[in-house]
């Protein structure tokens, strides 16, 4: 059972921040780590807070909730890192501080009649609303059914509860539950894959299990070979602004291949 | 209280692709051009500089290039039975805002609608007869032919540098073209792109089943190239980030690269950003344009009167414009009278998704449009005898760039979430690909847009309301067609495949294609078109509307090109026609 971490720890982790994010983006740039070691989140994991960057938005309980549910969605596995490991909970926060979470660009007013599902979002709550509100909701449905909050539940039965969540057979009092588990799903995939600038997709985990370079290089060379993976060391918008990755002329990243030994 | 500006001889109600062409040429005739554009400048630095450029969350989920629906957006409804609601966020469709419009974004797929689309009603009906054409299907004819865009199609293709090949030249047809496509006086300016891995499969496939596989013509230029405007629209590099991207190259082909370099030197041009048209005020007698009146980003309300109003947004706003200034009847869809919101259209999109074991298509490189296609299935290029449907769609295999946010195919029978999930995006992240069919959609009666009764836009007025659903002919189509592919990619031989037809009701969540058309469709009878053939309001005719707006039903291809040939249909009718004898051209 993993405790809820506190604010002392928090504080910790926010101090670390600087001491714990620089030496992932320099292991990321080392053209010599392969596909399956990912030793950077495991560093990570090994200090006092997997979170070690400050939280925008999102409580200590919040975040235990985010955390244990990412980890069940997109879990760590033979594979590499899962969502939790790649910051996701973090990179969720920073999108609900932001205008993703307030609706920046959407359309706000009423009245907020539910509506059929062809006419999609509808309801009054932003998603950071929803968050507060869902999560909030979820927990108490776990405390009722189990005596704990979802992150102290065991990995089969916070399971259970997120196809509950998915298949719309739990009642959340403030939303409909398809519609927050839809929006947590899509923002644990944005969350897992969009380029670590957003605070998720640490040491480009995401990337790294598909085969995704990220900023792209010239390709006028490589398109027309076909059946030939072209398998790079992804780079990230952070590493071509702090120079960590070489650019061409036209500011397309000089990708460092990777070998058919270091795939594995 | 507006403050009323000197008058000017033209203004443009958006600075997209229509609105900078129809500027540059007729500020070159020495008129004055104004251009009010709603959104704000936007050119390669800042806005699509490397390395942000290829961010795709910022650009794909955030919608960084697209309409602010704060501001303004529509309500949508699948039938009249309903309560139309707000489309809160973006999804099925991405109209865009700010300098360059929707054209900062596309996919760069340059079709030229087939001869029979502009005459989808009158051939339909003497093949096949009446009793092909569903009884609520508002079918109808351009009112122009092929023939006469010829010239139109070929000025734009050059304009924008199109990369493509020829399959009918001056009547022959070529080895290695659309051989369906309608004569062309000459081959396109620029040659195809190089071929991915994907395409030649589909092509070998396609080849063997009789068919006769082909570039897709694309404004990702295969070369530098500068047009006829001194502009130089650079080579793609294929790098992936195209459609819902502006381009770093500056190698597709948008206002930015082909018309802005030279239209913003024209001392006849004034481009006014940040603002944005409420009302186009018309006389007592409401036949003539007077001036339009518009909101800037200090909130400060101008009058700006012209001889000569272009309403050039996209075809929602083309449509909504013209309803809350009173151009033209609205559509009354229990009378099937009006024709200001008629024949509202939007296209069938459908797929099969092909996984393999053993193949790699490195799915993140590419280009807008780079693929090849097959045109068998458009149109009425096969017989629809007893298959209970008219129309098509060209089908095509490529690689667009595929970036995992947004593109992450899994055999169907995948867990959405879970180890399971995880196991099969990593697997075939690259190792798939997917057949598109871009299915037309016919027009009906209960199909239309008008202005919504309950919601509004930021500046108070009513929001448009969409009232649209599939019917009968575009579901049939739509299985009929993406069978086809299904047969194509058994031929290919994945693992799995999934057949993805579009069926059901219309939903406006995921995204399907930004190919809206109608609202304010062209023709040869005022009853049934709200302009002309050469985009002239009928009732206003100092009020010209450019766009796929006047598309009377969609077709079965991407609808930028026959929108940059209707643009130069309208500005050969303004300038030869018009400008000597204002008024209704005949």
């Amino acid at each position: 059972m993993e405790r809820s971490p506190g604010r002392r720890r928090f504080l910790k982790s926010a101090a670390a921040m600087s001491a714990a994010a620089l030496p992932t983006a320099a292991l990321a740039a080392e053209p010599k780590e392969s596909h399956a070691q990912h030793a950077a989140p495991k560093r990570v994991a090994a200090a006092p807070s997997p979170q070690a960057r400050p939280y925008m938005f999102l409580s200590q309980t919040e975040v235990a909730f985010l955390d244990a549910a990412v980890a069940r969605l997109i879990p760590k596995d033979e594979l590499g890192p899962g969502a939790k490991e790649a910051g996701v909970s973090y990179f969720i926060d920073q999108q609900l501080f932001g205008g993703y979470g307030t609706m920046a660009k959407k359309y706000k007013q009423g009245p907020w009649p539910e509506g059929t599902p062809q006419q999609g979002y509808q309801s009054p709550l932003t998603p950071a609303e929803v968050y507060r509100a869902a999560i909030r909701d979820a927990n108490n449905y776990c405390r009722k059914q189990h005596g704990k909050t979802f992150d102290a539940l065991s990995a089969a039965q916070q399971d259970e509860v997120l196809r509950g969540l998915d298949e719309g057979k739990i009642e959340l009092e403030s939303v409909r539950a398809q519609f927050f588990f839809n929006m947590l799903l899509n923002n644990t995939i944005e969350g897992f894959f969009a380029d670590p600038v957003y605070g998720g997709n640490r040491d480009k985990a995401g990337w790294k299990l598909v085969g995704f370079p990220g900023v792209a290089a010239v390709y006028t060379t490589y398109i027309d070979k076909h059946n030939v993976p072209y398998r790079a060391q992804p780079v990230s918008i952070a590493d071509i602004q702090q120079r960590t990755a070489q650019v061409d002329e036209h500011g397309h990243a000089k990708h460092v291949m990777i070998s058919a030994e270091e795939r594995g | 209280m507006a403050t009323k500006l000197k008058s000017v001889d033209v203004v443009t109600v958006g600075v997209g692709l229509t609105g900078t062409i129809l500027a540059k040429e007729l500020a070159d005739t020495g008129l004055k051009v104004v251009g009010l554009e709603r959104g704000r400048w936007r050119d390669t630095d800042p806005d699509f500089s490397m390395p942000g450029a290829h961010d795709e969350l910022k650009y794909v989920r955030r919608h960084e290039l697209m309409q602010d629906l704060s501001k303004e957006t529509l309500t949508f409804r699948n039938a009249t039975s309903e309560t139309a609601l707000p489309m809160r966020q973006l999804g099925s469709f991405l109209p865009g805002e700010g300098v360059g419009g929707a054209a900062v974004h596309w996919g760069g797929l340059t079709w030229r609608f087939l001869p029979w689309d502009f005459e989808t009603k009158s051939r339909t009906l003497a093949r096949y007869g009446k009793n092909q054409v569903a009884e609520d299907c508002t079918l109808q004819d351009w009112g122009v032919s092929f023939d006469e865009l010829e010239p139109h199609f070929d000025r734009f293709e050059y304009l924008y540098g199109i990369s493509g090949k020829a399959g009918n030249l001056q009547g022959k047809i070529i080895p290695g073209g659309n051989p369906f496509e309608g004569s062309r006086s000459r081959e396109y300016p620029n040659p195809p792109l190089k071929t991915a891995y994907s395409s030649a499969l589909f092509a070998k496939a396609t080849q063997a089943m009789g068919y006769k596989p082909f570039p897709v013509p694309t404004g990702a230029n295969s070369r530098p190239y500068k047009n006829e405007y001194g502009a130089t629209i650079n080579a793609c590099v294929y790098c992936g980030y195209c459609q819902f991207f502006g381009c770093e190259m500056g190698a597709k082909a948008s206002p930015q690269t082909a018309v802005l370099p030279a239209l913003m030197q024209n001392k006849n041009f004034e481009l006014r950003t940040l603002c944005n048209v409420v009302r186009v005020n018309l006389d007592s007698e409401k036949k003539r344009a007077v001036s339009v009146t518009y909101v800037d980003s200090r909130g400060r309300e101008f009058e700006q009167p012209a001889d000569l109003v272009l309403l050039t947004s996209y075809v929602l706003n083309n449509t909504r414009l013209m309803l809350l200034s009173g151009i033209g009847k609205p559509y009354d869809p229990v009378a099937n009278t009006g024709v200001v919101g008629r024949n509202y259209a939007y296209q069938t999109p459908s797929s099969v998704t092909l996984f393999f074991e053993d193949k790699n298509f490195n799915s993140f490189m590419g280009a807008g449009g780079l693929g090849l296609a097959i045109d068998e299935f458009n149109g009425d290029n096969f017989d629809h005898s007893g298959l209970g449907f008219i129309g098509g769609g060209f089908m095509q295999a490529g690689s667009n760039g595929a970036r995992p946010i947004e593109v992450r195919p899994v055999p169907q029978g995948t867990p959405r979430w879970g180890p399971e999930w995880k196991k099969a995006v990593a697997k075939y992240f690259n190792r798939s690909f997917s057949i598109t069919i871009q299915g037309a959609c016919q027009s009906y009666r209960t199909n239309y847009l008008d202005l919504d009764p309950t919601y509004r836009d930021a500046y108070g007025l009513p929001l448009l309301r969409m009232t649209f659903d599939r019917h009968e002919n575009e579901t049939k189509m739509s299985v009929w067609l993406t069978n086809k592919a299904a047969e194509i990619a058994k031929t290919i031989g994945p693992a799995k495949m999934n057949v993805s037809p579009r069926t059901g009701k219309y939903t406006i969540v995921p995204y399907q294609s930004t190919h809206n058309t109608g609202g304010a469709v062209m023709g040869a009878d005022p009853q049934t078109s709200a302009v002309n053939k050469y985009l002239q309001s009928w009732d206003v005719p100092n009020v010209f509307v450019v766009g796929a707006s006047a598309f009377p039903q969609n077709g079965g291809y991407n609808p930028t090109g026959t929108v940059g040939a209707l643009t130069f249909q309208a500005l050969e009718a303004i300038k030869t026609k018009y400008l000597k004898k204002p008024g209704a051209l005949a």
